[in-house]
């Protein structure tokens, strides 16, 4: 697969996970790509942990306020029709409390018992969990969207090595390679990537795949 | 009642070594103006409890944008916050020895804040269970309820809360715009001293009763802001 295609088409694949109505909390990077390969029929209200429940499409130059208004990154952003601005608490009631459906975000390594790191390499970059730990605890369903390897470098491990973000909070892990859910016996391969084989997938993945007997071709 | 005071005597109020509370999140928020007159009076050793240090470039393409100045200037002994990677000051001050860093989840952050502010003895969270948050200073244990394990997570104060209103009434009562509400509207309610900076200080009233986000019970004094 060219380079330039892998987010777009992990992206396009995790939309295929979220539901019509689903409140959505999307982390920064590749999960931002995922609004746009929804299907016309699913409509989800995406929330923005700084204070936005139902953001709206990203404002032209002319409408941005970046001094009164921003999304969890800081860009600039504005409620869409039927949204809201709430307060730091009340956003993170909504995110712990179990009211957001999905969150979708990105990660250093995962495990297979479910564990994920993505806040902190220690010695090297320090930047802080933000509001990612109480996401994954929180959020009723956990996607991890990224690319399989670090440049070849497993990232799909026994054991996380990275100081975890949270423990056994993943459902389902999806890359360029194919879709895997966390399960209690470990990760099972559901989809695949019709350009790779099962072997060249398993020799991307530290963790042994548990391979589904209905294998599908990844779409 | 709030009181409208000058910036200079907003300034006067604020001590070195004082432990500070700035709303805002990646500077949209932070109380500018009050925050460039500390920049500027040069307090220091200051704890800084915000989500996070901002960045060095604001929106407008100012430099060092809300509390970023604070860390540029190296005001801060110590930040408090739940976030630092957009403001690479941070990390330089923590590998040189000169700025302390907690870092904290942000919903835990609020709630903590929320439980200073509302006499709690404390949050109980299942965010940061299995990690190694587990082992900062401000969590007091872990707690088991009906088969599912919390963290025990202090509540937390500070000295001065300086927040960011669009329209606050000459009672105190703010209304806020956008996301600016983020942290200041529970930081407005966790410090002994609430600096409330009003982008316009509007007459009571002009803020209908059902409209009041912060009411003005928590708020000390306002000074007039304005984005500049």
């Amino acid at each position: 697969m060219e380079r330039s295609m892998i987010k777009g088409y992990i992206a396009a694949r995790v939309a295929k996970e979220l539901k019509d109505g689903d409140v959505v909390n999307l982390g920064i990077g590749l999960p931002t790509l995922v609004p746009q390969y929804l299907s016309e029929d699913v409509h989800v209200t995406l929330q923005s942990e700084n204070g936005i429940i139902g953001t709206g499409p990203k404002p032209s130059p002319e409408e941005a306020e970046p001094i009164y208004v921003t999304d969890a990154g800081g860009s600039p952003a504005m409620a869409g029709f039927g949204g809201c601005y709430i307060d730091s608490a009340t956003s993170f009631g909504l995110i712990r409390g179990g009211h957001v459906d999905a969150t979708v975000l990105g990660a250093l390594e995962v495990d297979e018992t479910g564990n994920l790191s993505n806040w902190i390499i220690p010695g090297k970059k320090v930047p802080g969990m933000g509001g990612a730990m109480d996401l994954v605890v929180g959020a009723k369903k956990v996607i991890v969207a990224m690319e399989h390897t670090a440049k070849g470098a497993h990232k799909i491990l026994k054991r996380c090595k990275l100081p975890y973000t949270a423990v056994h909070c993943i459902d389902l892990i999806i890359t360029e390679m194919g879709v895997i859910e966390v399960t209690p016996q470990g990760l099972l391969l559901k989809e695949i990537n019709p350009e790779f084989s099962v072997a060249q997938v398993q020799a991307a993945t530290e963790a042994v795949l548990i391979i589904s007997p209905e294998l599908k071709p990844m779409a | 009642m709030a009181k409208i005071i000058s910036m200079e005597e907003a300034i006067a109020k604020i001590s070195d070594g004082a432990s500070i509370m700035f709303g805002g999140f990646i500077g949209c928020g932070n109380a500018h103006k009050v925050v460039t007159a500390l920049a500027d009076s040069g307090k220091k050793d200051l704890t800084m409890i915000c989500n996070d240090a901002s960045m060095p470039n604001g929106p407008d393409g100012d430099e060092y944008y809300g509390v970023a100045k604070l860390i540029h200037n190296r005001q801060v002994k110590k930040l408090i916050a739940s976030h630092v990677g957009m403001n690479p000051e941070v990390a330089q001050q923590m590998n040189e020895g000169t700025l302390e860093v907690v870092l904290v989840p942000q919903g835990t952050l609020v709630e903590m804040i929320r439980a200073g502010g509302a006499g709690l003895g404390g949050v109980i969270t299942p965010t940061g269970v299995g990690t190694i948050v587990e082992e900062g200073a401000h969590v007091h244990g872990k707690i088991e309820i009906d088969g599912k394990t919390y963290l025990i997570e202090r509540p937390l104060r500070a000295d001065v809360a300086i927040i960011s209103g669009h329209k606050i009434d000459k009672r105190g009562n703010v209304w806020y715009k956008g996301t600016t509400r983020n942290f200041n509207h529970v930081m407005a309610t966790a410090a002994d001293l609430v600096i409330a900076e009003a982008d316009h200080i509007v007459e009571v009233g002009e803020i209908a009763p059902e409209d009041v986000v912060t009411p003005g019970v928590f708020v000390d004094y306002i000074v007039q802001g304005g984005i500049s």
